[in-house]
């Protein structure tokens, strides 16, 4: 019940949509109907188009990803945890991070041409940043009591960092590791838009420029729909890990 | 009240602070020295590093012949001006939507649908609505931070402590009272928070989108750099883009601090 009533303001909208395209309040040539949209993304699916570009965007972002997520977390507690090493990073973070990342887009294809890697290589920039600035905040901001407490039963510096600092922190880790999801989408479809020959923010560009406005519109919908997915997905990760809260 | 006239106190030069300084300079200093030495003595292409000095003068140029200005101007105006939109109609959105159970209804499944999807990618439905010119650039702007705002002006009015409420309605407050004095001034802090998430993504929203439609500005500045293999170009556009993003963020923050001043947050210094 509460899901369904969730679910139909979304419903009305398509409903809305449909209806003003279909009896001509907005002309058809900015608007396709969402059916003619569906028809052609059932296209799409059936020439195996969509799923061809998405089998290169996806498994490109998602190294970008995984690498930022390595290498923020081992940065951010690196800074959290020793002095030197952030009196060195830090000021690097603080140049890197109001720097807007898509102003990197000529950079990389500078430096790596038109293939998989200037993708990764932007989207593990682009997730960077988000990962090591919640990490450094998330185990600077433990109360110190947990640690001396850890450290009194006897606890090894080891052990406080993996069974004290990081499940403590892990709530706002999770938050930074979010934001980096939404970043992560973004700039695969920007790059893919600007600099690619393939993927699924290549599509949409490509597909615009020839005047195939349904086509476009369904892989939009497929592109908006993976990032609500994987948002909520992550979600629900998030809430299931963090069980042991209140 | 009275102690945000008082001047703040002039903090202790320590030797923290001067650590920090020295790290700061140690770091970027190493790596403006790694490009220079590395530029000279040629370990890197230099078409993939062009020399240090051949940047600055590019960058000097820039400024010098008002490219500069012209293309910092644009993308500057393109984003300030589809922020403002979206703040004008993101932040009464929010706030409507907190207060209004069936505006929360209908708006919230679709603001969580809306809120996590890549919005440049609409960047060619605007282009076919509204023509390749400014219009279509300031609109993907404007949809681009509206989620933000209006999810952070909703949660900012839904976390209003019930005790101010309370208090204010007790000592005679009326509705109209009670929104301008106290549920406003209370959910402030959060709406800036959303206003400093939702700034940096106009700007990065606002290159993205002039590197797609080309023309005049920072981003179609760069990638016709970028198009042309003037790697020199690509260099002094991202330091241009990064003194401008750097701008943008600290504007935001110097107005939180005036705005906010009478806050906690800004108490303790």
């Amino acid at each position: 019940m509460r899901v369904a009533s969730r679910i139909l303001p979304v419903l009305l909208v398509l409903l809305l949509w449909e209806g003003s395209t279909r009896l001509g309040f907005v002309s058809r040539a900015a608007l396709p109907p969402f059916t003619v949209v569906m028809q052609a993304l059932a296209g799409l699916v059936a020439d195996g188009s969509l799923w061809a570009n998405a089998a290169k965007s996806v498994p490109r972002s998602l190294v970008g990803f995984a690498a930022a997520l390595v290498v923020g977390t081992l940065l951010g507690g690196g800074m959290a945890l020793s002095r030197p090493f952030r009196t060195l990073v830090n000021p690097l973070v603080q140049v890197l991070y109001p720097l807007p990342k898509s102003a990197l887009i000529p950079l990389l294809l500078v430096w790596f041409g038109l293939g998989d890697t200037s993708k990764s290589v932007l989207v593990f920039l682009g997730c960077l940043l988000p990962v090591v600035l919640s990490t450094f905040n998330g185990i600077a901001g433990v109360n110190e009591v947990l640690v001396w407490s850890a450290r009194s039963m006897g606890a090894s510096r080891a052990a406080v960092l993996w069974d004290v600092l990081l499940p403590a922190a892990s709530p706002q880790i999770l938050t930074g590791v979010r934001t980096a999801i939404a970043f992560m989408f973004l700039l695969m479809v920007s790059s893919e838009l600007v600099i690619a020959t393939n993927g699924l923010g290549y599509m949409i560009g490509a597909l615009g420029d020839r005047g195939a406005y349904p086509a476009m519109f369904a892989v939009i919908l497929v592109v908006s729909a993976l990032g609500f997915a994987a948002d909520a997905g992550f979600q629900a990760m998030s809430a299931h890990w963090l069980r042991w809260r209140e | 009240m009275s102690g945000a006239v008082l001047p703040a106190p002039v903090p202790a030069p320590n030797l923290q602070r001067l650590r920090q300084a020295a790290g700061s300079c140690v770091a970027l200093g190493g790596l403006l020295v790694f490009w220079a030495v590395a530029g000279q003595r040629e370990w890197i292409d230099p078409f993939l590093l062009p020399p240090l000095g051949e940047v600055l003068q590019r960058l000097l140029e820039d400024v010098q012949f008002g490219e500069f200005a012209t293309n910092a101007g644009l993308t500057v105006y393109r984003t300030a001006l589809g922020f403002l939109i979206a703040c004008v109609l993101g932040i009464p959105l929010g706030i409507a939507v907190a207060r209004s159970a069936a505006l929360r209804w209908f708006c919230a499944p679709l603001i969580s649908v809306g809120f996590p999807m890549p919005k440049i990618a609409f960047l060619p439905v605007f282009i076919l609505w509204f023509g390749v010119y400014d219009t279509s650039k300031i609109v993907m702007v404007a949809f681009a931070s509206a989620f933000t705002l209006v999810a952070s002006a909703e949660a900012g009015m839904r976390g209003v402590d019930k005790v101010l409420v309370w208090s204010a309605r007790g000592m005679g407050a009326g509705p109209v009272g009670l929104f301008f004095q106290v549920l406003i001034p209370a959910a402030l802090p959060q709406i800036f928070t959303g206003l400093q998430i939702a700034l940096p993504t106009a700007l990065i929203t606002a290159i993205a989108s002039e590197m797609l439609m080309g023309g005049a500005g920072l981003g179609g500045a760069m990638l016709q750099a970028g198009r042309f293999a003037d790697s020199v170009g690509v260099y002094a556009g991202i330091v241009e883009t990064a003194a401008v993003g750097m701008l943008v963020v600290a504007a935001m923050a110097r107005l939180r601090r005036g705005l906010l001043h009478w806050h906690p947050e800004f108490a303790r210094r």
